[in-house]
């Protein structure tokens, strides 16, 4: 129970600092000219990393399971040109109901 | 993407976005709830931590390392590693937020991978409202559902029975594909995704994301 306190009270404590060093840092200022190029190709590389592990990963392993259903349906739904909340329900639902029929 | 500037958008329009992930956030909040609850960590404890350190998976972490008989330390080291991606995160939106240091610091705080990824506008660009609006709204549902969770999550269910893990990689593709529509941000897409998958086996959680972000080196000027 202790260690679950010092536990949340370090990740807590941690988790502040790092979020706030870049806003802190040099917040409300344009970063330097040279490191425009690779901010703007952060968010594809990261989000895109998101994608991949959040739908493959389990742990310290890759796992091929009914995730991957959804992110198919998913991609069908943004082809067709769907509002957000659109492809969101329809991975959802397309992976739930994969759970239930096999 | 364009070159008109989008129209004026504003803290609504990024609660408005976040809201369908607001529910995946909440049952995924109520789930941690529970699971804390059942290894002993009563009431009190899930939800101040889902309010201070408001960040899924490194909560995950710390709860799975220390249930399964881990050191303190080793915990703390999962978590912060499954959260060093908010250094960069942060140093990208760093700009958008203006004001005195508290507030920016309080502004900070806010960042999520879902609610900076709303905030997006492409080439590098952050809305700061989007975030805030986002920020509020994804912060209230994990908190909420994890204080959900903590007193009475055993009637809510599995989330993954309703297959809201999937719904995760789904908004983050849905956010990703308008971000590539240049060949060099579709490589460093590629790239980043493809460092992730392979360094999974092989790597502590967090550690795959982190090393991800080496794909944006793609965008270095050459003096």
């Amino acid at each position: 129970m202790n260690d679950a306190w010092l536990g949340i009270a370090a990740v807590g404590l941690g988790t502040v600092a790092i979020k706030a060093l870049g806003p802190i840092a040099f917040g409300g200022r344009p970063l330097p000219e040279r490191l425009t190029g690779v901010v703007e190709l952060l968010a594809p590389a990261l989000l895109a990393a998101l994608v991949a592990v959040q739908a493959l990963g389990a742990e310290r392993a890759l796992v091929v399971d009914e995730r991957l259903i959804g992110l198919a349906a998913a991609s069908v739904a943004l082809w067709r040109k769907a509002p957000m909340l659109v492809v969101v329900v329809v991975a959802a639902a397309s992976t739930a109901l994969t759970r239930l029929l096999v | 993407m364009d070159a008109s500037p989008p129209a004026e958008r504003r803290r609504r329009d990024g609660v408005r976005a976040a809201a369908p992930l607001a529910v995946a956030v909440a049952a995924f909040g109520v789930s941690f709830g529970l699971l804390a609850r059942a290894e002993g960590w009563g009431w009190a404890a899930p939800i101040v931590m889902s309010a201070t350190t408001f960040a899924g998976s490194a909560q995950f972490a710390t709860l799975s390392v220390l249930g399964g008989g881990g050191t303190v330390a080793a915990a703390i080291t999962s978590a912060l590693l499954l959260n060093a991606r908010y250094g960069p995160i942060g140093a990208t939106v760093a700009p958008y937020l203006t004001g005195p240091s508290w507030s920016r610091f309080l502004h900070a705080q806010l960042v999520v991978d879902e609610s900076w990824a709303i905030a997006a506008e492409g080439h590098g660009r952050y809305n700061p409202r989007m975030l805030i609006g986002a920020g509020l709204t994804l912060y209230a549902a994990w908190v909420g559902g994890t204080a959900l969770g903590a007193f009475f999550g055993e009637v809510l269910g599995d989330p993954e029975t309703l297959g809201l893990d999937a719904a995760f990689p789904a908004l983050f593709l849905a956010l990703v594909v308008p971000q590539v529509r240049e060949r060099r941000a579709l490589a460093a897409a590629l790239l980043g995704a493809a460092i992730a998958v392979a360094l999974v086996p092989l790597v502590p959680a967090g550690v795959p994301i982190i090393a991800a972000t080496a794909a944006c080196l793609l965008g270095v000027r050459r003096a």
